[in-house]
């Protein structure tokens, strides 16, 4: 298919908005009416034509406009990119995995042509038609980790591993979810989660730290997890916090829907070939609520979900004030109506939201 | 999440290859070198990945761990070196014996559990024998991204000194050769004196090798991060055991010459496994019920584990006594 890439910003005048494709597509991270954490790794290794799970790197309606946030994150802050010496063979591996899953999984899009270590990259919705030699930095404009990753959307962690423990040793990190690559670089797998509530005494970092140590070469994997933002606002860093934080004070019941944005990520894990380093690409994608709720399977279980989550994760998941807010839209999209399990739409199968004369009728 | 749920298969992705020389390097030792069935390219590999090699003999199949021991920048081939071992359990003379130019084999993707530390400033290389193979790798990329490397490399004797003629051909100035029969040794106290900071030293060869290395370094002040190592466990032949594995709700036979986890396998049980080798930690296996004693080879389990009774690697430990259930 060909892709419509939008023109839309995700700052200032936030016109980011999702297509009714866009919608559907959703990485919908709820398949019970409950959330707890859990490793929840599954392969990596395609998915139904046309979700987000189906290419190694997904690329959507919003590739173009995300790539330039990015290149506006990076220069009023260059240190959003930071790959320390040791690094740059799984820099390398890097730009080869996204050059040719994407030349393969988009060839409309995207073209690789390899002869020896002389390779030329055509990206056509950027407009970029670069020969480089591979392995050789001085024919890039920048490391081979920034040159690739300001083409691709999502965050990028890469993982150095050394005696059976991964270091965040390199990264491209300007649409997270309030995690400083600048903070975290050079930490081990332990520190760098070192904020998260709850899990360290349920023995989830033990368990995910030796699953991702045995990813092997060819097997990659991929887990979702989520959060919420207001605005649909890619660099929500701590960095920027005193520009955004401010911003989730500005819900009020009139504005949650179209302000309130799902953010949900799609955690890939790439054991790389040269170098043996981790990758783990951290793909963002939003969803504001109005948008949510026009699946009315979505919206019955986000209620519920939200209703329920502990306070421990809803303070660290930042929206433990607007929580009654929330509560009160989600609520008039929940009818109580039982839902279908696992994650997808069933648009055709679940029932429309039965509003209070449905009800009466009945 | 269960997008697209599919079960992980156990051990590494499978590589459908040819067998496309078979080379002769002395006595011991011969080359095999593989080229992919469907003409692709390999994927590429970090220098001390190894791959596991299936062998189908008669209507048993033998899974060996070998080093890849090609340049890890040739994607048009992968190579191994085997040394023939006329008393194990026969996967290399398999090899040796019935592999063929032309054969079709699998082979695993590539798994890596001796990488080269990409910080150091220079590494040093100690091989004993057959331990010569992940260091032709090492050496290949090595010289490629411009490292600093010297290799010792300690041999029975010039005839079974595999790839020392082409080695100290291609590099004089950094490969030492020492021959067990004249009497040479590695002088590894002054080796590890002389070193500049940010070196790390990397040792394969046989377990008195390996811990021979590791005590000097200590002794001398080299952090543990800084020294290497690479031991692969055959598993070794033992007296016939019965297990109950209790999530499959089977009772199985370990035979005198196979693994218990070849012989889960053998009963048609998918337990996971990366290296079989005891090194890698995937097939672990919590014990539920043992009335015996376990002989723990492997080294990943540490000694609180191997006293507590609660966890064997069947790739390469086995039981002696009344009964063993495990919970797999």
């Amino acid at each position: 298919m060909t892709i419509q890439f939008n023109t839309e910003t995700f700052r200032d005048d936030y016109s980011f908005r999702n297509s009714d494709w866009a919608i559907k597509r959703f990485p919908f991270p709820f398949h019970e009416d409950s959330y707890m954490y859990s490793v929840n790794m599954e392969q990596h290794r395609g998915g139904p034509d046309g979700s987000v799970y189906e290419k190694r790197f997904d690329v959507d309606e919003h590739y173009v406009s995300e790539m330039q946030d990015r290149a506006i994150v990076l220069a009023d802050d260059p240190l959003r990119c930071q790959s320390l010496p040791h690094m740059t063979l799984a820099g390398w591996d890097t730009l080869e995995l996204i050059m040719v899953s994407k030349s393969e999984d988009y060839p409309d899009l995207f073209e690789l042509h390899r002869d020896g270590n002389r390779w030329r990259w055509i990206n056509k919705p950027m407009g970029i038609d670069h020969t480089f030699t591979f392995l050789d930095e001085t024919t890039l404009p920048c490391g081979p980790l920034e040159y690739i990753t300001r083409q691709a959307q999502g965050d990028y962690a890469v993982l150095d591993q050394r005696g059976d423990m991964l270091y965040m040793d390199a990264g491209m990190v300007t649409t997270q979810a309030d995690w400083s690559l600048d903070f975290d670089i050079g930490m081990d797998f332990f520190e760098w989660h070192a904020p998260v509530p709850l899990a360290h005494e349920m023995g989830i970092f033990k368990r995910a730290l030796k699953f991702l140590l045995n990813i092997q070469q060819g097997a990659p994997a991929r887990r979702l997890n989520w959060t919420m933002t207001v605005n649909p606002l890619l660099d929500t860093s701590p960095e920027n916090y005193h520009k955004w934080g401010i911003q989730k004070t500005s819900l009020t019941p009139e504005n949650v829907g179209a302000k309130q944005h799902l953010r949900v990520e799609l955690q890939t894990f790439y054991r790389l070939p040269r170098s043996n380093a981790l990758l783990f690409p951290i793909r963002c994608y939003l969803i504001a609520f109005q948008d949510l709720v026009s699946i009315p399977k979505w919206g019955r279980r986000l209620h519920r979900v939200v209703r329920d989550l502990p306070d421990e994760l809803a303070t660290y998941k930042g929206f433990i004030a607007n929580r009654p807010l929330m509560l009160d839209y989600l609520g008039r999209h929940d009818d109580g109506l039982p839902t279908s399990p696992g994650v997808w739409p069933d648009l055709d199968s679940e029932p429309p939201l039965q509003t209070q004369n449905d009800a009466r009728s009945r | 999440m269960s997008a697209a749920p599919q079960k992980a298969r156990a051990g590494a992705e499978k590589i459908d290859v040819i067998v496309s020389a078979v080379v002769p390097l002395n006595e011991l030792v011969t080359r095999f070198e593989f080229t992919r069935a469907d003409d692709k390219a390999f994927p590429p590999f970090s220098a001390g990945a190894h791959t596991v090699v299936e062998m189908r003999d008669g209507d048993r199949l033998r899974l060996n761990p070998y080093s890849l021991m090609s340049d890890p920048a040739d994607s048009s081939l992968y190579a191994i070196s085997v040394r023939r071992d006329d008393a194990g359990r026969g996967g290399s003379l398999f090899m040796h014996r019935s592999v063929k130019v032309g054969d079709r084999m699998k082979i695993s993707y590539p798994v890596n559990l001796f990488p080269l530390d990409l910080r150091g400033r220079k590494h040093v290389f100690l091989a004993g024998g057959i331990g010569i193979t992940p260091f032709m790798a090492m050496i290949a990329h090595l010289e490629r991204m411009g490292g600093a490397w010297e290799l010792h490399y300690a041999c029975r004797n010039e005839a079974l000194g595999t790839y020392v003629d082409q080695l100290t051909s291609r590099y004089p100035n950094k490969v030492h050769v020492y021959f067990d029969d004249r009497n040479q040794a590695i002088a590894l106290e002054d080796l590890l004196d002389g070193q500049p900071l940010g070196t790390h030293v990397y040792v394969c060869g046989p377990k008195g090798m390996i811990d021979w290395v590791h005590a000097t370094a200590a002794a001398h002040g080299w952090p543990d991060e800084n020294v290497h190592s690479e031991e692969f466990l055959a598993p070794q032949p033992g007296k016939p055991f019965e297990v109950r594995l209790c999530r499959s709700d089977i009772t199985i036979q370990v035979g005198e010459s196979e693994s218990l986890l070849e012989a889960m396998e053998r009963c048609g049980v998918d337990a996971p496994f990366l290296c079989r080798g005891g090194a890698c930690g995937q097939c672990e296996t919590d014990v539920i019920e043992a009335d015996g004693t376990f002989v723990h080879r492997d080294h990943w389990l540490d000694d609180e584990d191997h006293t507590s009774g609660k966890k064997i690697m069947p790739c390469v430990s086995r039981f002696v006594g009344k009964s063993l259930v495990l919970d797999r």
